[in-house]
């Protein structure tokens, strides 16, 4: 099948789904109801655990409030359904964004546990307020009405259903393509990396949180007006549950696998109600353990779901090449030999340990410094205390005259500082383009919605193009739609200095960028670091490669056990007796 | 509010939140050794209470059933599992193991069926009859993934809930039990009265959370326990098998949780569902003492124990919703607590 038999099969299984209220039985249109109505809180889930790694119980709980909401807001007010659905998503908004900051900081299993939490105690209150119905609910939801169009019928509702679904879709898809839907996409693994990209990764987990929770209450609000009848039981955590373990059989990660996951249990569920009751008395609990053991044989052998099964024998869409766009705008590079970067006494303890003991250095403008030293000696911490990552426990950095010593992470890459690291870290399961991509970030602005409604298009042609162009320098411009994860070691290290260099840095930090590189390619990078050089970017690099560093650098400072033991140009470097003590042993 | 009734919600608090102590630890010693977040341990608390009914009711317990269906799929896995790596010699012990010992309180009730026992024998017949369900869901769902993360192990523990529930109804029906009081006497301090169950309640909790810490300082298994907890892959090195350290803690936690249904059956009607509210009340208190300490665990249990007891007298429709909203305030301390960034996080995806 080749890309454009797969928009044909797509154009097909719209024209299918069109077509079917008129065929098919009312129970099958209801099925079909329910499919798309729970195919939206998943596709929330797929954006939230499946791509940006964040694990949510307690989606139910804002179907319910979404639900309740509309309800409350047509039977008691009389208002339309259509305010309705305004004050569903405003009022989820609300809720999610703010138990979102209260619990999004945690990572881990913390995270799913607090869902948990507060998807039973969101549970709990619609069954005790009394404006809410309690515990019998709310009746007599009016339909939604479009114009004098009533969507009463099942087979009405069920184009506005389906329509609802496919637009949240495509809008979700176009979301993980842009700017902030990479951001999403790399939160998966560790946020310092993100973080020195100028990426807020609370603020991206907070917005994909209330995003997936707005997807919920929209189904919320078909499924109050479809059913006219709001009670609690719907919206209990088990349900929650369910939601996100169609999630995981349709495949976390893909958008399509809302829909896959969603309408497997939807119609496994509803087959084993026929079948069960004939093969005991009790078809109702063993429908519940029929699902667990599902659940669980699918998270021990398949745990990226079906869908990733089904894409293998689908071909995959090429990318196509990045066209020629205008350049992003560059940073105005500081004036060559006016100091850059100032350390002064700068301390870092771990317990008893000192990891960094007074350290003091500049670097000027236009220059390649390099820091060598023993394993050990406290080079990688003296970059993490530069970049933010740690906090020092005395001492100061200035950059560019000003004070940066407790700035964190993102004002430091705003500042015009970028870097490698020592462990490469990159989202292996992204494209190398889309690496490099995330290094654009602070370069470009397109926010949430714009990458939803594709009114970045222009912003983000410029981007890839840059993106390209940086690839294409470190010589990696044929790998440009490869996954980082299958480069060889090198090679990533080579891509994280791309990513780098797509941030457009006026000092840009490499922790041993030439480790695991052939020979010609540590001569490709040297070359690459003196071009820098040339265009008015500073570079300072930890390096275990003499031979490199010696022909390479300007000037080298040396440290041992946590201080600096000398500085000064590669000759008088390679020259001095403490530099030779500290590597090979005194000569007794 | 008066100072009585405060001290009367103070007390009944202090109850239950001993048993939320018992079951906390469950949780705290299972999450520490193997990692698995056990969201179904409520319903062992739940089984054994349900037990002890039936037995009392002179009524076939259920949980023989359960047991049998249990040991059956752990067989079929110990053999495949031994088999697949080339010890099929060892299947008649794995069957031993997790296909006769299991069965064998199994096989008491269903001798004594009928016969009336002494409830202390009863008790005891319970607990036999519910200990073995944690070590053997371990090693049926959760060993075969020992090594994925937490994030999915909690994910797995989370389906089991399901389907345990699921056998539950199965097995013991839909109709809600109280057992018989243990003790009926009562007494008075001045004002205040105070149940000789409560007293058991407390001092049970007391004693077993002393022999959980003698067992820990004093026995060369509980030092191998903590130090899988600690480190596995330093534990394995020194010769302690993990799947051996995480069987332990299913049997232990397990047995904790037996005695916690036995505990609160008396006081409180359990249905076969019950046992996820009262694990996910553990929960908050496990997670206020960081899921990693006993003590702070112990501490948190008992703070959830006197907010339900004090917030069922303020809206006693509204306090599940205040006994979990407790978590919220408990995160957001945590997470402000929290310093250094988690640089390795989970993936759903292993």
């Amino acid at each position: 099948m080749s890309g454009r038999a797969l928009n044909l099969a797509a154009f097909a299984a719209i024209v299918i789904l069109a077509l079917t209220p008129l065929w098919a039985a009312q129970f099958t249109i209801t099925l079909l109801n329910y499919i798309g109505i729970y195919a939206l809180v998943v596709l929330g889930i797929v954006l939230l655990t499946g791509v940006g790694g964040l694990t949510s119980f307690g989606q139910a709980a804002f179907v319910g409030i979404g639900a309740y909401a509309t309800g409350w807001l047509t039977t008691v007010h009389g208002a339309s359904p259509w305010l309705g659905l305004l004050f569903a998503l405003a009022v989820t908004a609300a809720v999610a964004a703010l138990l979102g900051a209260v619990t999004l900081r945690l990572g881990g299993h913390f995270l799913p546990l607090g869902t948990i939490a507060w998807g039973l105690s969101i549970y709990y209150l619609f069954g005790n307020i009394d404006a809410l119905g309690g515990h019998n609910g709310m009746t007599n939801v009016p339909p939604i009405r479009i114009g004098p169009l009533s969507l009463e019928p099942n087979a009405a509702i069920y184009y506005l259903i389906w329509a609802m679904l496919a637009l949240a879709m495509l809008a979700i898809a176009n979301l993980l393509q842009s700017r902030e839907g990479r951001a999403i996409r790399s939160l998966r693994g560790g946020a310092v990396m993100v973080e020195s990209l100028g990426i807020n990764v609370f603020r991206v987990r907070l917005i994909t949180f209330v995003v997936a929770a707005l997807l919920a209450a929209m189904s919320g609000w078909l499924y109050a007006h479809m059913s006219r009848f709001v009670s609690p039981a719907p919206f209990d955590v088990r349900m929650g549950i369910d939601y996100l373990f169609m999630a995981i059989l349709g495949g976390s990660g893909q958008i399509f696998g809302a829909v896959v996951g969603s309408a497997l249990v939807t119609l496994l569920g509803n087959a084993l109600q026929d079948l069960l009751p004939h093969l005991s008395s009790n078809g109702q609990q063993l429908q519940a353990v029929f699902f667990a053991i599902v659940y669980v044989l699918a998270l021990q052998f398949a745990r990226g779901g079906i869908m990733p099964l089904v894409l293998r024998y689908l071909p995959r869409r090429a990318t196509p090449a990045p066209r020629k766009a205008d350049p992003l705008p560059r940073r105005k590079m500081p004036e060559p030999g006016q100091p850059l970067l100032v350390v002064d006494g700068l301390v870092k303890r771990f317990g008893g340990l000192e990891a960094v003991s007074e350290v003091g250095f500049a670097v000027t403008a236009g220059e390649i410094v390099a820091l060598i030293g023993p394993n050990g000696a406290g080079k990688s911490t003296l970059f993490n205390l530069i970049t933010g990552v740690l906090p020092a426990d005395a001492g100061t950095v200035l950059f560019l005259g000003r004070d940066i010593t407790h700035a964190n992470q993102r004002r430091i890459a705003a500042a015009g500082i970028a870097r490698t690291f020592q462990h490469v870290k990159l989202r292996s399961s992204m494209s190398s383009i889309d690496n490099v991509l995330l290094g654009t970030y602070l370069r470009t602005r397109s926010g949430f919605i714009a990458g939803a409604l594709r009114l970045d298009r222009a912003e983000e042609a410029r981007a890839r193009f840059e993106a390209l162009h940086q690839l294409e320098r470190v010589g990696l411009g044929a790998h440009a739609n490869e996954l980082a994860g299958n480069l060889p070691l090198g090679r990533q290290r080579i891509l994280e200095v791309a990513r780098a260099l797509a941030a457009d840095p006026a000092l840009i930090i490499l922790d041993e960028p030439a480790a695991g590189l052939s020979r010609p390619e540590k001569r490709a990078l040297a070359e690459l670091l003196r071009a820098l050089r040339k265009e008015g970017v500073t570079v300072l690099l930890v390096e275990h490669d003499v031979e490199f560093v010696m022909t390479l650098v300007d000037r080298i400072v040396v440290m041992d056990f946590g201080a600096k033991l000398v500085e000064g140009e590669p000759a008088a470097i390679r020259a001095d007796p403490r530099v030779q003590e500290a590597y090979l042993g005194s000569v007794a | 509010m008066t100072p009585d009734i405060a001290l009367i919600l103070g007390i009944d608090g202090i109850a239950t939140g001993s048993i939320y102590v018992l079951v906390g630890l469950g949780l705290v010693l299972i999450f520490s050794v193997t990692r698995v977040v056990f969201v179904p341990f409520g319903d062992i608390v739940a089984f054994s209470a349900l037990t002890l009914a039936s037995i009392q009711l002179n009524r076939f317990p259920g949980t023989v059933y359960l047991i049998l269906t249990l040991a059956l799929v752990a067989c079929a896995v110990e053999a495949v599992s031994l088999w697949r790596r080339g010890r099929s010699r060892q299947i008649p012990r794995g069957v031993f193991l997790y296909g006769v010992l299991p069965l064998i309180p199994a096989a008491i009730a269903y001798l004594t069926a009928g016969a009336e026992l002494p409830a202390m024998v009863q008790i005891l017949l319970a607990i036999a009859l519910v200990t073995p369900i944690g070590p053997l869901i371990e090693r049926i769902a959760l060993r075969p993934i020992a090594d994925a993360s937490v994030l999915l192990l909690l994910i797995v523990s989370v389906a089991l809930t399901f389907g345990l529930s699921g056998l539950g109804l199965l097995f013991f029906g839909p109709e809600g039990f109280r057992t018989k009081p243990l003790t009926t006497e009562v007494f008075r301090f001045g004002s205040v009265i105070v149940t000789s169950q409560t007293l058991l309640m407390v001092a049970s909790a007391a004693v077993f959370s002393l022999l959980l810490f003698l067992f820990f300082e004093h026995t060369l298994s509980g030092k191998a326990l903590r130090a899988t907890a600690i480190n596995r892959v330093g534990a394995r090195i020194v010769g302690i098998r993990p799947a051996s350290s995480g069987a332990l803690a299913f049997l232990l936690a397990s047995l904790l949780g037996a005695i916690s249904g036995i505990l609160i059956s008396p006081v409180t009607t359990l249905y076969y569902d019950s046992g996820f509210i009262i694990g996910l009340k553990a929960f908050v208190g496990a997670i206020i003492g960081g899921l990693a300490s006993y003590p702070g665990t112990a501490i948190g249990a008992l703070l959830v124990g006197l907010l339900e007891s004090f917030a069922s007298f303020w809206s006693s429709s509204l306090k599940e919703v205040i006994v979990f909203s407790l978590l919220i305030p408990v995160l957001l301390w945590r997470s402000l607590s929290l310093t250094q960034v988690d640089e390795e996080d989970e993936e759903v995806q292993g």
